[in-house]
């Protein structure tokens, strides 16, 4: 699933190419700002099927923390 | 005027005063609010006594209804939400993030709630919380700004969601609005033009600057910081940029910018302080009461609308 996370990232922010890693901040280390995180959250609820509740999203800080999410909500793959 | 934003806010014109630090207090939203459009107490960094205050003094001055903006940085966001509940206000603006986290208890209240949004998918995200109608912002405004301008911004907007949206950022006059409208927006919010109205409390010197301003006379400070901030230039944005471009540190920037709206405002203080205005400051020429400025807009828009 990391994987898939980090390709949808890379996608959404225009990031190809740039290396990303669990540990990524997406504001410190990928220069993503609250817009950009929105893009973000559009494009994985639409890939995972989830709904991610917008009081969730400042939660979300680093590429881990995304993963780390669809795991609770039992997505495994 | 009728539109699904008159209905939505129970109000005559749809127009809508932006939710300004310091400068939406109560003279000036209870003036617009008056006139037939919607007034907004900017609560920005205020404590929620002052606050309640304000909304108590609007009150006195207006049996219409009037908004609260609550900057959601605020560290005192989640006790400004409750006064707002707690004082029957009617609407609400969000800015500086997501207000989900209010949207149950104002919902509960009957508090019309309209984010600021900068994003399609910002818009898309409030109204899936809940949100009444979206303010979709463009670059051109004063103030804390996004990166899209309102030309691409609204109609974007408008195409992804369901709820009203109002236009802001660029509009002072009667051919904004219409255009707005084209766009795809049911309302517009406007800041630069009240802020130089009669009833606005602003300093005179400030309120000159907007009438003098001149199409290229806004700059926009702390792009690096990741918070941008559109107003008219002066000594304090020439050494803000000199600094940014130095690469100063947030601190040292901050430290220049400490309390600068404020000595604007109220102080007058040109020179040093933040004069936070939008693009369409040039098309600001007199001062007018806010009754003028609405009707004015109104009319002007009604003859291109009808046209």
């Amino acid at each position: 699933m990391l994987e898939k996370v980090i390709e949808i990232i890379q996608e959404q922010l225009n990031l190809e190419g740039v290396a990303i890693t669990e540990e990524s901040s997406f504001k410190d280390d990928l220069g993503a700002d609250s817009l950009d995180l929105f893009e973000l959250v559009m494009a994985v609820e639409e890939e995972y099927g989830v709904e991610i509740p917008a009081e969730e999203l400042e939660k979300l800080t680093t590429v881990g923390s995304v993963v780390e999410y669809l795991k609770t909500q039992g997505i495994e793959a | 005027m009728k539109t699904t934003v008159t209905e939505l806010l129970g109000i005559e014109y749809p127009i809508i005063q932006g939710g300004m630090a310091w400068v939406g207090e109560y003279h000036l939203a209870a003036a617009v609010s008056e006139a037939g459009g919607l007034g907004i107490i900017g609560a920005a960094s205020a404590p929620a006594d002052i606050v309640r205050e304000q909304i108590r003094r609007a009150r006195e001055l207006t049996s219409k209804p009037i908004g609260v903006n609550v900057m959601l940085l605020n560290p005192n966001a989640d006790e400004v939400a409750k006064v707002i509940v707690e004082e029957g206000v009617e609407v609400v603006t969000t800015g500086a993030g997501s207000p989900a986290r209010f949207m149950e208890m104002w919902k509960a209240a009957g508090v019309k709630v309209m984010p600021v949004v900068a994003s399609v998918a910002m818009a898309k995200l409030m109204e899936r919380a809940g949100a009444d109608a979206v303010v979709a912002e463009g670059m051109e405004s004063g103030g804390h700004i996004g990166s899209a301008t309102t030309m691409t911004l609204v109609p974007q907007v408008a195409d992804a969601v369901n709820i009203p949206v109002i236009a802001a950022g660029g509009i002072a006059d009667g051919r904004g609005f219409a255009a707005a409208f084209m766009l795809g927006a049911q309302g517009v919010q406007m800041g630069t033009r009240f802020v130089a109205a009669k009833e606005s409390i602003v300093h005179e010197n400030y309120k000159q600057k907007i009438i003098k301003a001149r199409d290229i006379d806004s700059e926009v400070t702390g792009m690096s910081t990741g918070h941008p901030v559109r107003q008219i230039r002066n000594k304090m944005t020439r050494e803000y940029l000199r600094l940014e471009k130095e690469g100063a540190s947030f601190e040292d920037l901050e430290y220049l910018t400490l309390g600068s709206l404020r000595k604007a405002v109220m102080e007058g203080d040109v020179v040093n302080g933040t004069l936070m205005a939008g693009q369409c400051a040039g098309m600001v020429t007199k001062e007018q009461t806010c009754r003028e400025i609405i009707e004015e807009i109104i009319r002007d828009a009604g003859a291109l609308l009808n046209r």
